[in-house]
């Protein structure tokens, strides 16, 4: 899990060009978001397309969209779950 | 000195001129369909596109010239042709000029095709070609601001017109569905599983449309009665977002004001208002909170999109070419799609014909990069 | 009366100049992109959404950002100023990044925050969202920045009283270069300089001030 998150922390400021932030300023419990990481609608998207093309996930309804990226852990959670079955 | 428009003409999934795509939408038909092109994207998804065998029979019958053009190019050109048929007025006089609206041209190109200059990706190649094709003098203008590019365009060429060097202006506007962009706004998951359904209770997004359009602007004098006069236009920016629409309608309003003030028209003497109409749950909810705004919420709306699609740079002048016919006829055109009213704000939206008498009347449009259009059209 | 020219901004090879003076610069070595990234966080502005932006986007927002700091921004009057600006490829490097991300079926993964990049009046949205601006807005292609349009457009727009001000350039760039000049319009005044009329020969004139 801990590995996961590197991970993810990493793709995630690579795909969004989240420039001058580096892995250790993010929180795996912060709000990604409003007033965390700041990310916005088109932000949101680009996540699905990440879990698509890094980890073969593809989600099928947007909506749950707002629960898997609450937040860096909730994210590696709703992987663990999916790529093991 | 006033601008009226002079003829028109409409390629669409519902027909190759302006009378025609009238008709069909009269009768509310939808030319949206599902195709399954593994070329155009991976899976079924659902578009309304030109008839393709009808458009290269036509493309035969007009092109003498033996030109090798790309499938928008022929679009346009054959646009053009039809609408210049039905007037005097000569294309190669230096006193005509050509506007040209689009997002995305020949997009396709960035595939090449073998016996067509690259460079025609190139939106000004493009221009130029075309231009070149009707031995017209003048640079051709290439107006290219995203979903407004057809309004802006229309704008653009009444603004032209006040001016001393022109007499005409011949806006043409085209855009393909090509892989790029259904890929896009899949990606944008804006796209709808069934026709659209524009400021419809139950809509969930927009369908996209192949369309090329022609309108052609005069300067005159003396208008005659009955004529469709070009009475104002405005655009204006939402400053709030790049690809979600204010949820103030921000920009609409001060587009809608402006053009009604430069049109000299107040809200109860807006007959009926051509909305954008894209049927995506934020575009519709903006502009029912913009006419609610701006008091405007007695008249009669309608989106064309429901039978065409969302046509993207051709939009806006194949909507306006419409608007013009309901005006001249005094009916308002059903919207295709819709059947619960479900906006943020009450619209009157039409379900079927209205007969009306319409002697003033606005079109909308917004777009990408909180862009918005308006324009007032009145009958002489 | 003809508006005015009240300040001009140039980026080209790897140099910012303002009203005609070089205000930074990198070596010719520097990438291009790498040269816009440093002339941004040298104007000091924060703004992380900055590095999220296309390569056209950025080019024009820089631009922006350099010319901005000479307006008094108390003074704009958010409906009546205008952004208008054009250029040569419209967005056709970004059109290509996205093309590659749907060339095959086999790596098909369209990005929207490209897809939404490849429209090149999105760097007009950028700008009207940093500085305010909710007026007037226009993007012109054409073979090279055309003096004769900006101005017949332009001095219409003051004209028929739509804009009191206007933000107006030519923002272009290809896989080699880049070129911006990007000034702002305003009313004419007698407190100005009566030299910089928004006339065609003074547009010329500016656009080449920095060449060598």
């Amino acid at each position: 899990m801990e590995a996961l998150i590197e991970k993810l922390k990493e793709q995630i400021i690579k795909q969004l060009n989240l420039e001058d932030i580096t892995p250790a300023d993010i929180n795996e419990e912060d709000s990604l978001f409003g007033e965390g990481l700041g990310l916005d609608s088109i932000d949101a998207l680009e996540l699905i397309v990440l879990l698509e093309k890094e980890y073969g996930i593809r989600i099928e309804n947007p909506k749950d969209g707002q629960k898997i990226f609450f937040s860096i852990k909730t994210m590696a959670e709703f992987i663990q779950e999916h790529q093991k079955k | 000195m006033a601008v009226r428009f002079v003829s028109s003409n409409i390629i669409s999934s519902l027909g190759f001129s302006t009378e025609e795509n009238f008709q069909n939408l009269l009768l509310a038909k939808v030319g949206i369909q599902t195709f399954n092109d593994p070329l155009l994207y991976p899976s079924p998804f659902l578009a309304a596109c030109i008839h393709q065998a009808e458009l290269e029979e036509r493309w035969n019958e007009t092109n003498q010239k033996v030109v090798i053009a790309t499938r928008l190019e022929k679009m346009l050109i054959l646009s053009i042709t039809e609408a210049l048929s039905k007037t005097k007025i000569d294309i190669s006089s230096s006193r005509t000029a050509i506007l040209l609206s689009t997002t995305k041209g020949n997009i396709d190109l960035l595939n090449p095709i073998e016996s067509i200059d690259p460079e025609r990706l190139l939106l000004w190649k493009l221009g130029e070609f075309i231009g070149h094709y009707f031995g017209n003098p003048n640079p051709v203008r290439v107006v290219t601001n995203a979903c407004i590019s057809g309004v802006l365009a229309i704008n653009t060429a009444a603004m032209m017109l006040k001016g001393e060097r022109f007499d005409h202006i011949i806006v043409v506007g085209a855009d393909l569905v090509t892989r790029f962009v259904v890929s896009g706004f899949m990606s944008f998951l804006s796209l709808s599983q069934t026709p659209c359904k524009p400021f419809d209770r139950d809509r969930d997004g927009l369908s996209l449309g192949e369309a090329a359009g022609t309108l052609i602007l005069e300067k005159t004098s003396f208008p005659e009665k009955g004529d469709i006069l070009f009475a104002g236009g405005a655009t204006a920016n939402d400053a709030n977002h790049i690809s979600g629409p204010s949820r103030t309608a921000e920009g609409s309003v001060i587009a809608i004001q402006n053009a009604m003030s430069e049109a000299g028209f107040a809200a109860k003497e807006i007959d009926h208002i051509n909305a954008h109409g894209t049927a995506t749950r934020y575009n519709d909810d903006m502009e029912s909170i913009a006419i609610q705004r701006l008091g405007l919420s007695e008249s009669p709306v309608n989106s064309y999109k429901g039978s065409w699609g969302h046509t993207l740079g051709a939009a806006g002048i194949i909507e306006t070419a419409t608007l013009i016919e309901s005006m001249k006829t005094d009916t308002i055109l059903p919207t295709a799609g819709f059947h619960t009213p479900g906006t943020t704000e009450k619209l009157i939206v039409t379900k079927e014909p209205l007969s009306k008498p319409l002697n003033t009347c606005l079109k909308l449009a917004s777009g990408f990069g909180g862009c918005n259009a308006a324009l007032v059209l009145n009958k002489k | 009366m003809t508006p005015q020219i009240t300040a001009f901004c140039h980026i080209k090879k790897n140099q910012v100049f303002l009203n005609g003076k070089s205000i930074f610069s990198a070596g010719s070595e520097v990438d291009m992109r790498e040269f816009v990234k440093s002339a941004f966080r040298n104007t000091g502005t924060k703004y992380p959404k900055f590095f999220k932006m296309d390569d056209y986007s950025k080019l024009g927002f820089l631009a922006a950002e350099v010319l901005m700091k000479e307006v008094d921004e108390s003074t704009i009057e958010d409906k009546s100023t205008g952004i208008v600006l054009s250029n040569n490829h419209s967005t056709l490097t970004t059109d290509q990044l996205f093309q590659d991300s749907i060339q095959s079926d086999e790596a098909f993964f369209p990005s929207p925050s490209v897809f939404v990049y490849t429209l090149p009046n999105i760097m007009a949205g950028e700008i009207a969202i940093r500085h305010h601006i909710t007026g007037e807005n226009a993007f012109f292609v054409s073979s090279a920045f055309d003096p004769d349009w900006h101005t017949l457009y332009i001095n219409q727009l003051f004209e028929s009283k739509k804009v009191s001000a206007c933000l107006s350039g030519w923002v272009e760039m290809d896989d080699q270069s880049l070129d911006a000049f990007v000034y702002y319009v305003e009313e004419a005044n007698d407190q100005r300089d009566e030299s910089m009329q928004h006339t065609v020969e003074k547009l010329n004139n500016l656009y080449k001030i920095n060449d060598k």
